[in-house]
């Protein structure tokens, strides 16, 4: 009987869902401060200087201070502030981030204990519609965030966010719909297992670039912060926001990084698998993975280091004149590529 | 009638207009170089002193914390007497006034100094001085000069008046001094 939802690849028994909902929700909670400092290290050493190096070894403590430092400050809320939506809105963030998290695969289905698992939240077979679903929600997290401020700072910052996020999702669907082309599934597992091959960055090279850049402007890092634009928005959608609930904010962006690094390392870099038909064994796999991850977050650091912010009329007419037009072209050349060779 | 620009008329030289492929190839290669920039200056190596544990040394003439001086204990005239006579110039010359000078007049039981007074009370207060090196140069007789530390925070306003004795003390050598040609 056909469900009206969307059909799961695997299903394992429920007490190895729950336990696997908590390896990857410990496993996110760990990287995040790893992705925190390697940034704030990565950019002292592109400027010359050591970054943090006070708090434990190398400083390697400095993420713990920053959050018991965040997390015993005062829950402060400004006069104008719109009580339940300013609350909840930090919240949002988290939870659109935690669950795009899930369907990141970070390796095949194992033999663990005599159980087959799968190692990833859940295989859906409409991966990247439900990772631009929890985007296009993640977006109220920064939206109602900004607006609920009451202020006008982070209005500017919470429209911004709006009007950027929703130009470059476009871009970002179709930079993927050449690979689903290509690949004939939407199940990020499948689009792994097609990659068996070749790598999607090498037939897929422009949508690559076109959906890394668009993920810039999705997770808000610079060359596209403009909804925080600290220069002249003072903090954008966060302005108002301290304690426990900018960390919230502040844990989301760095989660959304690791999440977009997720998405590219599946979908172009081959996911789980080793370049020149190696195949280690299983528990290789996650470590593959974290490692692709790892450098493409890098990539992101460098980006942020290198490029200063683009002005808004310029970001929307890079999105929407160059981008938009490169990813359509980019989807009907894969198009008609496909059909002529299945021929 | 209309206006007749004539000579007036100053063309501007313009580059071509990029066309799209080679717009977008131009912004290409200047972000692959950007990138290229930040990726030297983290083979280039950090330029941070980590300045409780490194110091940047100071040159001889810095101006820091000043000293007193004495005479050298082996010298035939005057064997370890305070130069400072308590003339009070240094005082005088002093723009932020922040030199007090008591003198007193020496006796041959109590000699302090090589001259007829010595300065009973001698007082700076660091917080008030601007470091313009005045005083050292007022001196006739070399008595205050100008030493190179500059690691003068206290907790307390009080605890940076300095006194004689303070400023005659061998200074602790908190300060490293730069080397000829360095």
């Amino acid at each position: 009987m056909a469900l009206p939802l969307a059909e799961v690849g695997y299903y394992e028994e429920w007490w190895v869902q729950i336990l696997k909902g908590i390896v990857i929700f410990a496993v996110a909670l760990q990287l995040v401060p790893i992705v925190l400092i390697a940034e704030r290290k990565l950019l002292g050493r592109f400027q010359g200087r050591y970054g943090p190096n006070r708090v434990g070894p190398y400083g390697m403590l400095q993420p713990l201070a920053d959050i018991v430092k965040l997390l015993t400050k005062e829950q402060f809320r400004p006069t104008t502030s719109a009580g339940l939506l300013f609350a909840l809105a930090p919240g949002i963030s988290i939870v659109t981030a935690v669950a795009a998290f899930a369907i990141i695969p970070f390796g095949d289905v194992q033999h663990i204990g005599g159980e087959r698992v799968g190692l990833y939240g859940i295989d859906v077979s409409i991966g990247p519609l439900y990772l631009f679903a929890f985007g296009a929600i993640a977006f109220y997290g920064i939206m109602l965030g900004g607006w609920a401020s009451g202020s006008k700072y982070s209005f500017l910052g919470a429209m911004r966010a709006a009007a950027q996020l929703i130009s470059y999702e476009v871009s970002q669907g179709l930079a993927l719909v050449g690979v689903i082309f290509t690949a004939q599934t939407l199940s990020l597992t499948g689009i792994v297992h097609a990659q068996g091959g070749m790598w999607y960055i090498v037939p897929q090279f422009v949508g690559f670039l076109i959906f890394l850049t668009a993920s810039f402007a999705e997770t808000n890092r610079a060359p596209f912060d403009l909804t925080e634009a600290d220069a002249e928005l003072v903090g954008g959608y966060n302005t108002e926001f301290g304690g426990g609930r900018f960390a919230s904010y502040y844990f989301a962006e760095y989660l959304n990084v690791l999440v977009v690094s997720g998405i590219v390392t599946t979908v172009f870099l081959g996911g789980w698998l080793l370049p020149f038909g190696v195949h280690p064994p299983g528990w290789v796999d996650p470590i593959v993975v974290l490692v692709k991850m790892g450098l493409v977050t890098f990539f992101f650091i460098w980006v942020r280091a290198t490029l200063p912010r683009l002005r808004y009329d310029q970001l929307m007419s890079f999105g929407w004149k160059v981008l938009l037009p490169l990813a359509t072209l980019n989807a009907l050349v894969t198009a008609v590529i496909v059909v002529v060779s299945h021929k | 009638m209309t206006w007749d620009p004539g000579q007036d008329v100053v063309s501007v030289q313009r580059a071509p207009a990029p066309g799209a492929t080679r717009s977008f190839w131009r912004t290409f290669r200047e972000t692959m170089r950007g990138l290229a920039t930040t990726m030297g200056r983290w083979f280039e190596g950090t330029v941070t002193i980590q300045y409780p544990e490194e110091k940047v040394p100071v040159y001889p003439r810095f101006r820091g914390r000043h000293k007193l001086h004495r005479f050298e204990d082996s010298d035939p005239a005057h064997p370890g007497l305070e130069k400072c006579v308590g003339c009070s110039l240094c005082a005088a010359a002093c723009p932020a006034d922040c030199i007090r000078v008591v003198a007193a007049e020496n006796t041959p039981e109590h000699r302090v100094s090589a001259g007829e007074r010595y300065a009973a009370v001698y007082e700076i207060n660091l917080s008030r001085c601007i470091f313009c090196g005045y005083c050292e140069v007022a001196c006739p007789f070399d008595a205050i000069t100008m030493g190179h530390d500059y690691e003068l925070s206290a907790y307390d306003r009080s605890d940076l008046i300095f006194t004689k004795e303070m400023l005659l003390a061998e200074p602790l050598e908190r300060t490293p001094l730069r080397r000829e040609g360095e």
